[in-house]
């Protein structure tokens, strides 16, 4: 059950990628969504997309993980494809069959939303595949904590996640656990119309929130004992540190994106 | 063992909802560096103890002192770091996503400095054997291993005082051996005062001095040689007797002349295979 899992999808590796500083890592996606809009034409796209293997490369990441990765979001891209080159209905005429009629434009407009969409998707599965879940986690309590002038509960935010990140396997453990018993007494999950299906997963459902509950009550108990007492005087164990490969990085990003803007027309 | 480490001063306490008291007028002292045994059936009011002790709720009448400190609402974050307390489900009070992690939690609130963090967690964790597991999640550990985690998470805080509210009835005899032996070698080595709540009388017969709980009430104080004399009333109070102390008492109805009850296998089986040649 846990392969199928998007946070389980971290791949470990030793590489340049992987050592980032996860806000960085974070910023930098970001940034990348946005210049990836500067690209209009032949080369500044091929600038992108070489700029994006160069990072799967660097990232040490076998293609394999990334293909499993991308497979389910590759149909989306396909279909954009299609809707760009069916539906565009300017510039010459490339190919005419039937009531299937290409032009120019639709062409070149389906390869490269597709392909912006592609990179999009290759960039941020990146992140995933190369920083673990509750390292993610700690980049963006630190980026948020600008927002604690506002009230923003960031501290608060960071524990969810953190506590939701640590609890995912135990209750994927348990829900196998309840739908072995509840088969046992001859629930059946996997046959059947949808209807009756959706209804057998209300006894699996129940069991597992009145333990979440209890689970919630007990965890909050062991926390309090331990001294928590919120976000306040609180020192971290895990510490980021921002490194010099960082800050390589950016520049090579800014690199990029003022060469974009000379060549793009 | 004369300075009282807490005091319980005619204690009582009851839930709001209940009508009974689940704690009725409890008085009695725990000395530094003792291991005490809380035993009842369910519903002895042990648990409530424990939180009580713990300041997670406060008595109705009567008062409670740890370490020369009166325990109440303003002083409780004081108490609690005198006591680390180990629950019942190992999964439920594992709040970090690794091992060091969670060591570390209760240091982070406490608000120590990193440089000392970072010796405390590896310190505890070799304190209880967990050193190769630094970066293990927790549902590739075992029951045991939690435990014993969550145990170095209490001594990296160096508490005083350490209690198990029923921390090894989940575990097999495997787990619950394992977390035991580490809880003695942690006693000796660094005189910490053990508090276990436990229904199990195994366990609590390795203690140094057995508490009794009954119905809310504080039902027999005493030595586990003396506690395991109540042989019959221990039964009816829903508690079941230690093998060894069982056979003993068959054996010597039996007309087998044993010189005392025996706590442990070990013990019974040294005077059983020696006791011919004695004769």
């Amino acid at each position: 059950m846990m392969d199928k899992m998007i946070f389980g999808r971290y791949v470990p590796a030793e590489s340049v990628i992987h050592r980032m500083d996860p806000r960085s890592k974070l910023v930098l996606i970001f940034l990348f969504v946005c210049i990836v809009f500067l690209a209009n034409n032949l080369l500044t796209y091929g600038l992108l997309t070489v700029y994006t293997f160069f990072m799967i490369a660097l990232s040490k990441v076998p293609i394999r993980f990334i293909y499993t990765g991308l497979k389910p979001v590759l149909l989306l891209v396909i279909f954009t494809l299609f809707l760009h080159l069916f539906l565009t209905k300017e510039g010459e005429v490339l190919f005419r069959f039937g009531w299937i009629t290409i032009y120019e434009e639709g062409l070149r407009q389906g390869i490269f939303i597709s392909l912006r969409f592609f990179l999009l998707i290759l960039m941020t599965s990146l992140l995933t595949l190369t920083t673990t879940p509750i390292e993610i986690t700690d980049g963006l309590e630190s980026l948020l904590n600008p927002l604690n002038k506002v009230k923003f509960p960031v501290h608060e935010l960071a524990l969810m996640m953190s506590i939701s990140l640590r609890f995912i396997p135990t209750l994927m453990q348990e829900t196998d656990k309840i739908m072995k018993a509840q088969t046992a007494r001859g629930a059946d999950f996997t046959s059947g119309p949808l209807k009756e299906r959706v209804k057998a997963i209300i006894p699996l459902l129940i069991p597992l929130f009145v333990s979440s509950f209890k689970r919630a009550e007990e965890l909050a108990v062991a926390m309090e004992s331990r001294g928590y007492r919120g976000g306040e005087g609180r020192t971290k164990y895990r510490q980021l540190s921002w490194g010099l490969k960082d800050t390589a990085m950016f520049a090579m990003l800014a690199a990029l994106s003022l060469v974009l803007i000379l060549l793009r027309t | 063992m004369t300075e009282p480490l807490v005091e319980l001063k005619n204690v009582s306490f009851k839930y709001d909802a209940e009508a009974a008291y689940a704690l009725d007028n409890i008085s009695f002292n725990i000395f530094k560096g003792e291991w005490l045994a809380i035993v009842g059936h369910n519903g002895s009011g042990k648990s409530t103890l424990a939180k009580l002790l713990n300041g997670l709720h406060f008595p109705l009448e009567g008062s409670i002192t740890v370490g020369g400190i009166s325990l109440s609402e303003e002083t409780v974050w004081e108490t609690r770091k005198k006591i680390g307390m180990v629950f019942q489900n190992p999964d439920n009070q594992f709040v970090g996503t690794t091992v060091r992690d969670d060591v570390a939690f209760g240091l982070e609130n406490h608000g120590i400095e990193r440089n000392d963090m970072v010796q405390r967690v590896t310190e505890s964790l070799e304190k209880v054997k967990m050193s190769s597991f630094l970066n293990q999640e927790p549902h590739h550990l075992s029951g045991g291993q939690k435990q014993r985690v969550a145990i170095a998470g209490v001594i990296a805080l160096r508490p005083d005082i350490i209690i198990l509210d029923e921390s090894t009835s989940m575990l097999d005899p495997r787990g619950r051996e394992e977390v035991l032996e580490t809880v003695r070698e942690l006693k000796r080595d660094y005189h910490m005062t053990v508090i276990s709540i436990t229904h199990d009388l195994e366990e609590a017969s390795k203690a140094d001095r057995i508490v009794v709980m009954n119905k809310g009430e504080l039902y027999r104080e005493g030595t586990p040689e003396e506690i395991f004399q109540m042989d019959e009333e221990l039964v009816k109070l829903g508690l079941d007797i230690p093998f060894p102390v069982k056979l003993s008492k068959i054996l010597r109805e039996k007309g087998l002349p044993l010189s005392r009850h025996y706590l442990s296998e070990e013990e019974l089986v040294e005077e059983l295979w020696t006791s011919h040649s004695k004769m």
